[in-house]
């Protein structure tokens, strides 16, 4: 029991709400089922909050009247036709390469955990070579395959059989190449993060799923990643978002993102900073719109596990809209 | 049956070993449904099952007793080839365990072979193992829908028929989470049920409960006895072996050390470290 004001001891009181007389504090309520108490203040988040609204605002002001920065730059290309077309395929690579590195982590997850050495090997190879060398290196790489392999060509190897033999720069023109590389390079990363969200099930999990008859590869979908998306989910969303900032590296290969067309127009009205300021207005829409998914999946794959469900944006919203009293208060600090 | 009868699983065929008529043709009369031989088992230089040998006629229930380290979760999980045996062999209904016979000779099985001998061994955990992302009664009908291609509605109406003859019938829709250790452990009965086992292997499956769980458990444990169901249990409970056990083999360090009926070892053990046991437990 808290310690609480003193008050006058009640007729009805219970023997068990006399004062103590070891303890003076621990005094006797005039109902004993509710305590009536001075909710706890918090002078010093005042304090701080003031404090920070006063930088904030500095900051804004200084940016705002700033003469090297031209507002009216910023409105005129923020929805310029170039540009939403950049944030669309910004969007499209980021996408795809998500969804599709995911699928190849997922393999490179169970290969790694497979005791076929062959397997272990190769993806181990694989997430060391892929987390080993820069991305911005290996997006070069890919744009300029055609220097390495003039053609690209299907066939038995040491052999003159081919079944087809294409010119490089035709079959992976630059778009391709940066999705290759952000996808080559994700499937790494996220095969680890996959790998780690399939170790937090529990060995009991695999015995019970045999048990009753379930091949490995049905044991796999049903019962261990289903279980490990909740560990799993949380890191992707981070690197979703990450990804979504990586496509601005394929600027250097010259894929027409949000970024590279903000560098060419700024290259011809010499509008840097107004452009960046646009840039980062998209990349920053898109990374809270990318972040509902989130919300919507650790719900759907906490099922089970009702006590820990994170808020929907929704309930958040209408939340701080109408705050709930909060419940399971022991201590009723407005009680009549 | 010699003793140079085993199997060797890495290395493939031992010619001496059983054909495929010997190992129907062991026994007279009706065959075991469980018959282990000569079982053993070693986790790195150190043997923990030292030449397992019982029987177990359909219909019996077998209570295994013994010390914490005796190797009896160990046998348990080598007769669903959740664990590869080293030596001996172990057969349910008349079929080798991680093995099939072809043309004579003995192959080791493919992991989909074990996945179908395994489902028709049921296996109730001490710590229930249901699946936490599924309601009980999902629970109960992946196994049946997923690996036997039972049609969903005929998978849920026996769902809905084993939740109610564990006791659960209005708890179908609930995840484990929201359930007490002797409900996940009767839904686990009823997992266990679901793929029609000849045989239901139990490892401790009251240990994990609170005192006052653990009489619905054994009374839905006691009434598929009386059904006739083949089971091995692993318990501590002796008043259940005594009550529904046909035959109880008291194991230590990896070896029978006594067998027989429930009242010839719980009331007259004849070994001295079977006493001890018993003396510890009761
Ligand atoms: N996977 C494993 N790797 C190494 N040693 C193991 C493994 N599983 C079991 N053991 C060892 O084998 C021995 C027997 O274990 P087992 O679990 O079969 O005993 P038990 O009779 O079931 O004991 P308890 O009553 O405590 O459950 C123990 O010494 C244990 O440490
Ligand atoms: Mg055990």
């Amino acid at each position: 029991m808290p310690n609480l004001p003193p008050t006058r001891p009640g007729p009805e009181a219970a023997p068990r709400n006399d004062p103590d007389p070891r303890n003076p504090r621990v005094a006797v309520l005039p109902n004993p089922d509710d305590i009536d108490a001075v909710p706890l203040r918090h002078p010093w988040r005042w304090v701080v909050a003031v404090l920070l609204l006063l930088v904030f605002a500095g900051v804004a002001v200084s940016l705002w009247q700033n003469d090297n920065v031209n507002h009216p730059t910023i409105s005129e290309f923020i929805f310029d036709r170039r540009i939403l077309d950049g944030v669309v395929l910004t969007l499209v690579l980021t996408i795809v390469s998500m969804a599709v590195s995911t699928v190849l982590a997922v393999l490179l997850a169970v290969m790694r955990l497979s005791n076929n050495p062959v397997m272990n090997a190769l993806s181990w190879l694989y997430i060391w070579a892929f987390r080993g060398t820069p991305l911005l290196i290996q997006i070069v790489f890919w744009g300029y395959l055609g220097l390495l392999y003039a053609r690209i060509t299907l066939g038995i190897p040491f052999t003159d059989f081919s079944l087809f033999s294409v010119d490089t720069n035709t079959l992976i023109p630059a778009f391709v190449a940066g999705l290759l590389a952000l996808t080559l390079n994700q499937a790494a990363y996220s095969a680890e993060i996959v790998r780690a969200g399939m170790l937090s099930v529990d060995e009991g999990q695999y015995e019970a799923a045999y048990s009753v008859g379930m091949s490995p590869t049905f044991t796999l979908f049903k019962v261990v990643l289903p279980q490990a998306m909740r560990v799993i989910i949380p890191p992707m969303g981070n690197e979703t978002i990450s990804m979504l900032k990586n496509t601005s590296l394929l600027s250097v290969i010259a894929v027409l993102e949000v970024y590279t067309v903000a560098t060419q127009i700024s290259s011809q009205n010499l509008r840097q900073v107004e452009l960046l300021v646009v840039v980062s207005c998209w990349y920053l829409l898109l990374t809270s719109v990318l972040s509902i998914p989130q919300y919507y999946l650790e719900r759907h794959y906490g099922r089970g596990n009702a006590r820990t469900l994170p808020p929907t944006p929704l309930s958040r919203v209408r939340a701080i809209l109408r705050p709930a009293p909060r419940p399971a208060d022991p201590i009723r600090a407005d009680a009549s | 049956m010699t003793d140079t009868t085993r199997v060797t699983p890495s290395a493939g065929v031992d010619q001496t070993g059983p054909t495929a008529s010997a190992l129907n043709a062991e026994s007279v009369g009706a065959p075991p449904l469980l018959s282990a031989h000569k079982v053993r088992k070693s986790f790195g230089a150190a043997p923990v099952l030292k030449g397992i040998s019982l029987d177990v006629a359909a219909g019996q229930v077998m209570c295994l007793l013994g010390p914490s380290g005796s190797g009896k979760s160990t046998f348990l999980r080598c007769i669903n080839h959740l664990e590869r045996i080293d030596g001996g062999r172990i057969s349910v209904d008349g079929e080798l365990i991680g093995y099939a016979a072809r043309h004579g000779r003995i192959f080791e099985m493919n992991r989909r072979e074990v996945a179908k001998q395994r489902g028709g061994i049921g296996m109730v955990f001490q710590r229930f193992n249901l699946f936490p992302h599924m309601t009980a009664l999902e629970n109960i009908t992946v196994a049946p829908i997923g690996v036997r291609g039972l049609a969903k509605p005929a998978a849920l109406a026996r769902g809905r028929e084993l939740l109610d003859r564990v006791g659960l019938a209005d708890l179908a829709q609930s995840y484990p989470a929201q359930l007490s250790g002797g409900q996940q452990q009767r839904v686990a009965i009823a997992r266990a049920l679901a793929m029609d086992p000849k045989l239901l292997l139990f490892d401790e499956p009251t240990s994990a409960l609170d005192p006052e769980l653990v009489g619905d458990v054994l009374d839905v444990m006691r009434a598929l006895a009386a059904d006739g169901m083949t089971m091995v249990v692993v318990t501590h409970e002796i008043g259940f072996a005594r009550g529904a056990a046909d035959e109880v083999v008291f194991m230590d360090g990896g070896i029978v050390v006594e067998s027989g009926s429930p009242a010839s070892v719980l009331d007259h053990p004849q070994n001295p470290r079977t006493k001890a046991f018993l003396d510890s437990v009761m």
